[in-house]
């Protein structure tokens, strides 16, 4: 098996595009990536996306992303895994490569969701539920984080210790140019939002956002960033099927699978991208990756050792609440922040000598995971 | 909702019945093709009808077709036999639901698809008057 690096990156901010198609997005991020590479061909694609089918009525959307580069021929496939498809395709694309069957490949994530109205977003985030026991309860993804988010109170943290998962989100993500929201938000703002779904409030949730991001995969060669680790996992999809339903299992076995491929331990990791589509849930992920122990994560979150110049700095440039989640980009989101921080390219949200990062990308209510490790290459 | 998706669960959702498996006991609802013991054997099984409450939200943004019943209870429910279930809990104000709050099943109209669609029917939970 080679080794793989990431060779470009391309993004574009998460905002509203009322005026482009998807195709649009996933051509800007991708000439960026392209660029960032040094090349001018790549040979396979892998497009991540959640809700196309829904948002755009679009299907073959493999075909439909790769038209839009204007180079006829390109092998193309379109990974779903709900929110998690972004770390899911990177997960593939990085074996396309290491397995040698591509040279070069490239996997962008993009996701539209500003083409459809609000309520039918909550229809299409339920839709990553399993449709005819979950969802047919009238549960929402909100929902469904809230009934956990309840469960964690009741043994391990006050409302507001949950609360400033988001909270610090937003912090990093001051002067973030690719960030939706890059602005502060005080707990007190957050808790007196309204209630989404009890005990989760509006302000804890992600927004509604747009993005397309993009990375160039190609055989390692010992300089700049290399993918150390790579698994997805999965679990019942259902919470009610779980034994402990605060257990969050698709998260830790990829972390697991993820630092054994890399031989490292969650001790050796210098910053993550954690899912915190909810409050609650990037304080899971920072559990399931094993940078807290279970039912520590909100605490660390409320200590500074989650800050830029802290021992573990997370969402380093504002995470899902505040840089914002266009669902099926998320995930390559997440990587391509990663690799600018072990790229040294991350500005003023740099952390000082990152070599080690990773990325927890979690699809329903972590019903798979993907957990992807990237490593500065020691020349 | 097509007709077939809605006819082949109208026994599990109308009954609350599930499976257990015939080679390790281990109860499914709703069923599955394959038990985690590998087996793929199963027999009927009737949930209980009682349980309490475990964990609950109260949904304020509702996806299409529940739009109306907002303000809505939706639970995670441990039932006497030890299965655990997610469904609407009703009859009560939000408000008043807790941990432990006993239970018992209901058959309720769900939603309707639209004006001429089917009228989906199913199990919600209710406090139980002692």
């Amino acid at each position: 098996m080679r080794k793989v690096k990431i060779a470009g990156v391309g993004l574009i901010r998460v905002s509203e595009y009322w005026d482009k198609p998807i195709q649009s997005l996933f051509a800007e991020a991708s000439m960026k990536s392209m660029k960032d590479a040094g090349i001018d061909a790549v040979d396979k694609v892998y497009v991540s996306n959640m809700g196309g089918s829904l948002m755009q009525d679009q299907l073959n959307l493999a075909a439909v992303m790769a038209d839009s580069l204007g180079t006829p021929g390109l092998p193309a496939t379109r990974i779903e895994a709900g929110s998690a498809s972004g770390g899911v395709a990177f997960h593939e694309a990085v074996q396309a490569v290491a397995s040698g069957y591509s040279d070069a490949v490239m996997v962008t994530g993009v996701e539209k969701l500003s083409d459809i109205l609000p309520e039918v977003v909550t229809t299409g985030l339920a839709m990553a539920e399993e449709q005819e026991y979950t969802a047919y309860t009238g549960v929402t993804k909100a929902g469904i984080a809230a009934m956990i988010h309840r469960l964690y109170m009741d043994l391990y943290a006050t409302p507001e210790e949950v609360c400033m998962m988001a909270v610090k989100s937003h912090e990093h993500a001051v002067g973030c140019k690719h960030a939706q929201y890059p602005f502060k938000m005080s707990l007190q703002r957050a808790m007196s939002s309204p209630m989404e779904a009890d005990p989760i409030h509006m302000m804890e949730c992600s927004g509604i956002g747009d993005g397309a991001a993009s990375l160039i995969l190609v055989p390692a060669d010992d300089e700049g960033v290399e993918v150390a680790g790579t698994a997805v996992s999965t679990d019942y999809t259902s919470i009610a099927a779980r034994q402990d339903p605060l257990e969050m299992k698709a998260i830790k076995t990829a972390a697991d699978r993820a630092y054994k491929m890399a031989k490292i331990k969650a001790t050796d990791i210098d910053l993550a991208e954690v899912q915190d589509d909810f409050s609650i849930n990037g304080v899971l992920g920072i559990e399931g990756l094993g940078l807290a122990k279970p039912g520590k994560g909100a605490k660390l979150v409320n200590s500074d050792d989650v800050d830029k110049e802290g021992k573990i700095p997370v969402n380093t440039f504002g995470g899902l609440k505040a840089r914002g989640n266009p669902l099926g980009a998320t995930g390559i989101y997440q990587l391509a922040e990663i690799a600018w921080q072990l790229q040294g390219k991350a500005g003023d949200h740099q952390i000082p000598d990152a070599k080690i990062g990773v990325a927890e990308n979690m699809g329903g209510m972590a019903s798979i995971c993907a957990v992807n490790v990237l490593r500065r290459a020691d020349k | 909702m097509s007709v077939p998706r809605y006819w082949r669960n109208e026994v599990p959702r109308y009954r609350l019945q599930g499976e257990e498996c015939s080679q390790c006991g281990a109860k499914y609802f709703p069923t599955r093709p394959v038990c985690k013991c590998g087996s793929t054997d199963f027999k009927p099984y009737k949930l209980a009808e009682r349980g309490e409450v475990v964990t609950w939200t109260t949904i304020s943004s509702a996806p299409t077709g529940f739009e109306k019943y907002v303000p809505y209870v939706v639970a995670l429910i441990e039932l006497e036999d030890g299965c655990k279930v997610l469904s609407q809990v009703v009859d009560i104000a939000p408000d008043a639901v807790e941990a432990g709050l006993k239970v018992e099943a209901v058959f309720r109209k769900v939603k309707e698809d639209g004006k001429e669609g089917i009228l989906q029917y199913g199990y919600k939970f209710r406090p139980v008057v002692e």
